[in-house]
């Protein structure tokens, strides 16, 4: 039976960015298809018509939308050697707990594209209490679950690529505010699947750049 | 009966989400305490077991909590697995839609139905009305695809979807109530109308889903407390 596997990204999206970690991990192959958000293709239009939003995955032709729903489907579907989700059912409960906590909390849109220098002040510091938090919850472990990486690391490790775009953005030092976070972002991207799904800091950064200043000229 | 270690439910009765974590229990035969917490004073033990979000419904089994109602309705589903019929879909596709539309009711439509309350004069408010009922259409659409001529969206038992969007429906006809409109109209959304009507009657929902009117009246005091407090922040 031959498998269709594509999916539809916009490359500085930690959205994107999760479902690619995940497919990987599991060593499915994939049609990745890059997005101009300006001029949707008509894929993405009638593959996600309610939303109209990245990243979509289509299996032999059926839509899968939204990030989170996109990589239990994938842990759900392949390699179940290697689930990315927790068997034991409160742990389970715990890791989609976190996961939706992020979806809920993080913004880095709110820091990078502040209005202002107040919205962005406030944006900052709900960034950094967000990430305490999240940080609180690793603890000493090497993944937030225990010592393989899983779902909450997928959930979590694509907001690292904006980092640096978010500390240049808001005078800040997520190293010093966070640095179990920060130590814990290193040692998942030693892993291929995440150094091959996370675009350069640097990169992202520019992305911004470029982003601002086409705000400004409108 | 399923019995595994003591379960506890923090919650209230007016809260649709609370009702999420109630449905599931039902549905899987399993005895729990229900810790009603008084409006307006979140009791130590909530705070404790949910200090992230402090809000309710929050399920506490052999002492563990377990926060955000579809986790929890996701959780009792894996907990009990052999009790009960299976809350969400065996095949991983037909979870990821059911999921997916749990996703767009709490992120999309419910935000939508408060929103008429929220919206300041005529226009606002049909706008708001209308974008409701625009929901509801693909919602409606997508109960045709999802059930295939079953009696709900989870086939011929209550499932994850239809208590996602099923407890709501008291907010809904309290809606409809306070702005003399129909909104779950048998002319626009029959699939629906009928539907709803199933999902109250139904064994595990009827005794936790609250009287319109009862609803109403709380609802009047709610808005009476915000329009009287400085807006808190």
């Amino acid at each position: 039976m031959a498998e269709e596997v594509i999916l539809l990204d916009f490359w500085p999206s930690p959205f994107g960015m999760r479902a690619k970690i995940a497919l990987r991990e599991k060593g499915v192959d994939f049609d990745l298809r890059e997005e101009d958000l300006s001029s949707k293709s008509p894929l993405l239009l009638e593959k996600n018509p309610v939303h109209k939003k990245v990243p979509v995955l289509v299996h032999n032709g059926k839509p899968v939308c939204e990030s989170l729903i996109i990589v239990q489907y994938i842990d759900e579907t392949w390699g179940h050697e290697s689930p990315l989700l927790p068997s034991h059912p409160y742990e389970r409960a715990r890791a989609r707990f976190w996961a939706d906590y992020m979806d809920k909390k993080i913004s880095v849109g709110g820091v990078v594209w502040a209005p202002t220098g107040e919205a962005q002040e406030a944006a900052k510091k709900e960034f950094i209490e967000c990430l305490k938090v999240l940080e609180g919850e690793l603890g000493d472990k090497a993944y937030f679950g225990g010592e393989r990486f899983g779902y909450v690391d997928v959930s979590l490790i694509p907001f690292y690529s904006w980092f640096y775009a978010v500390e240049t953005s808001a005078n800040l030092s997520i190293m010093e505010e966070c640095p179990k976070l920060v130590g814990w972002a290193k040692r998942c991207m030693q892993r291929e699947s995440v150094a091959m799904s996370l675009p350069d800091q640097y990169k992202v950064y520019d992305f911004m750049l470029e982003v601002r200043k086409k705000r400004r000229a409108q | 009966m399923a019995k595994d270690g003591d379960v506890k439910l923090i919650g209230a009765w007016p809260s649709p989400f609370v009702m999420r974590p109630r449905i599931a229990l039902n549905l899987k035969g399993v005895e729990y305490e229900f810790l009603e917490e008084k409006f307006g004073a979140k009791s130590d033990l909530l705070l404790r077991s949910n200090p992230v979000h402090k809000k309710i419904p929050v399920l506490l089994h052999a002492d563990r909590p377990v926060c955000e109602s579809l986790v929890i309705v996701q959780y009792v589903d894996d907990a009990w697995p052999s009790s009960g019929p299976s809350i969400l879909p065996s095949d991983p596709y037909d979870r990821a839609t059911a999921r997916f539309w749990a996703a767009y009711i709490d992120e999309k439509w419910f935000p939508s139905m408060t929103g008429i309350a929220k919206a300041q004069g005529e226009e606002a408010k049909k706008a708001a009305l209308d974008q409701v009922a625009e929901g509801l259409s693909l919602l409606e659409d997508a109960f045709g695809k999802i059930s295939k001529g079953k009696p709900f969206f989870g086939g011929d038992t209550v499932g994850f979807l239809d208590i996602a969007l099923g407890c709501l429906l008291g907010w809904l006809r309290v809606t409809e109530k306070m702005n003399g409109v129909k909104l779950l109209d048998e002319a626009k959304v029959p699939g629906l109308a009928k539907w709803a009507e199933r999902f109250c009657a139904d064994d595990a929902v009827k005794g936790v889903m609250p009287e319109t009117d009862k609803l109403a009246e709380f609802a009047k005091l709610i808005m009476a407390k915000f329009k009287a407090a400085p807006s808190p922040q």
